[in-house]
């Protein structure tokens, strides 16, 4: 099991890092989308500083669902997805390798950019704090339910709008709660409640994902 | 070792075959034939496992292969119409990637020789996609020189893209297998001589 689940990332990892133009695409959206707000809404601190944890997710959930069509389409398109699915690793094991390396080329680095994002909204020390942190427990629900996601519309034409339509709803509780943590230092009340609550979706995602990923990848072979 | 019984499959409404039945033991080989469309490929995919049948069964040492899965899938050699071969990796990633897969554990050297075998010991370390087409289907070839203990092979098209030299080389590789009492399933368009003990055939769309 954790065989499968090593060679997996493994593999994407380096796969990744071939591309790592692809990577660095969706990393570079994330900073221009986030970068934008600013440019567009005028340079009124307060109104910026109320604004900002919540674009960062929003940009963090568009960037994560561009990442999202490339975790299985490729191996779909070239045929070693099929021979994942008849691999003497287990299935799953492969799957939640995928979904970790998704989000190690995705949601980490997010993560990591977003205290340079929250200084440019004059955020505060603590509320960039908590905004890193619910970006660090959010963006794995985010390749999780992506994975979900991605799985269903395998080879499905006109795909990248299916998954948004399939993928954002889904994302919705993850967004007010990322978003929530950050806003609630700001009004001088405390980020637990909300960091909970989106652990206990990371908890949920991590039991009930990978099996649904692997349910509609069954479905998309048979 | 491998049986299937009252075998159907459907492609959206089109029933390709019903009530197939067919029975390979250790050392003997399948060939299926028939016109594009008759449904060869979706049979190999039935008895692979990748997908279900509409109707009857597959047994693998008396037990269903939808059962087995893992336990099935390490016996077995799949090599499909498509390649399975990224086009980022070189040849020799492209092999462990796939031994990974089937949870083999090859020494270097072995892979090396393997790709030789196939003639890609000099283009071992050139990423594929500057392969060409037969090129890119002996690197998939190539794990049939390290796959003597999955005791059934089912191959799609082994020969199609292939030059001469490359195809006497696939077909000694299959004599091998099925000499050391492997069973091969396979499709061709084309004849080709293999020796085995007992050849079965299925013709499909007559």
């Amino acid at each position: 099991m954790f065989d499968g689940v090593r060679f997996a990332v493994a593999r994407d990892l380096r796969l990744s890092f071939r591309r790592r133009g692809d990577v660095l695409n969706y990393v570079v959206f994330f900073v221009i989308v986030v970068t934008l707000f600013p440019l567009g809404v005028g340079a009124d601190p307060n109104l910026l500083r109320s604004m900002a944890a919540g674009i960062v997710w929003v940009a963090a959930l568009l960037a994560a669902m561009l990442s999202l069509q490339r975790l299985f389409a490729s191996d779909y398109a070239d045929g070693t997805l099929e021979q994942m699915m008849i691999s003497a690793q287990p299935l799953g094991a492969i799957v939640v390798g995928k979904v970790v390396s998704h989000w190690l080329v995705s949601g980490l680095p997010l993560t990591l950019l977003a205290p340079v994002m929250g200084l440019q909204f004059d955020l505060t020390q603590e509320a960039i704090a908590v905004l890193t942190v619910s970006l660090l427990i959010g963006t794995p629900v985010l390749s999780l339910i992506g994975g979900v996601g991605a799985a269903l519309t395998l080879g499905v034409r006109g795909g990248g709008v299916l998954l948004a339509l399939l993928v954002l709803p889904l994302y919705v509780p993850v967004l007010i709660f990322g978003a929530g943590a950050a806003a609630q230092v700001l009004i001088g009340m405390s980020a637990a409640p909300h960091l909970s609550l989106l652990g206990a979706f990371l908890a949920i995602s991590l039991a009930v994902a990978p099996w649904a990923t692997c349910a509609a990848l069954r479905v998309a072979y048979d | 070792m491998l049986e299937a019984n009252g075998l159907a499959c459907e492609r959206g409404d089109v029933r390709l075959f019903s009530s197939l039945e067919f029975a390979l033991e250790g050392g003997e080989l399948l060939r299926v034939a028939g016109p594009n469309g008759s449904g060869k490929t979706s049979l190999l995919r039935l008895v692979a496992g990748l997908s279900r049948p509409a109707a009857g069964t597959i047994r693998w040492r008396g037990e269903d292969i939808r059962v087995l899965r893992e336990a099935y899938a390490r016996e077995l050699l799949f090599i499909g119409h498509a390649n399975a071969v990224k086009d980022e990796f070189n040849a020799e990633e492209n092999l462990v990637v796939a031994l990974a897969l089937a949870d083999r554990q090859v020494a270097p050297a072995a892979r090396a020789e393997a790709l030789e075998r196939l003639g890609l010991a000099e283009r071992a370390r050139l990423p594929v996609r500057f392969l060409s087409q037969g090129q890119k289907r002996r690197v998939a070839l190539a794990r049939l020189c390290l796959a003597a203990d999955a005791p059934l092979w089912i191959l799609d098209e082994p020969f199609a893209a292939l030059d001469a030299r490359a195809l006497g080389t696939v077909t000694e590789l299959i004599d091998a297998h099925l000499e050391r009492g492997g069973a091969v399933i396979l499709t061709s368009h084309q004849e080709v001589s293999i020796r085995a003990r007992t050849l079965h055939a299925i013709a499909l769309g007559t």
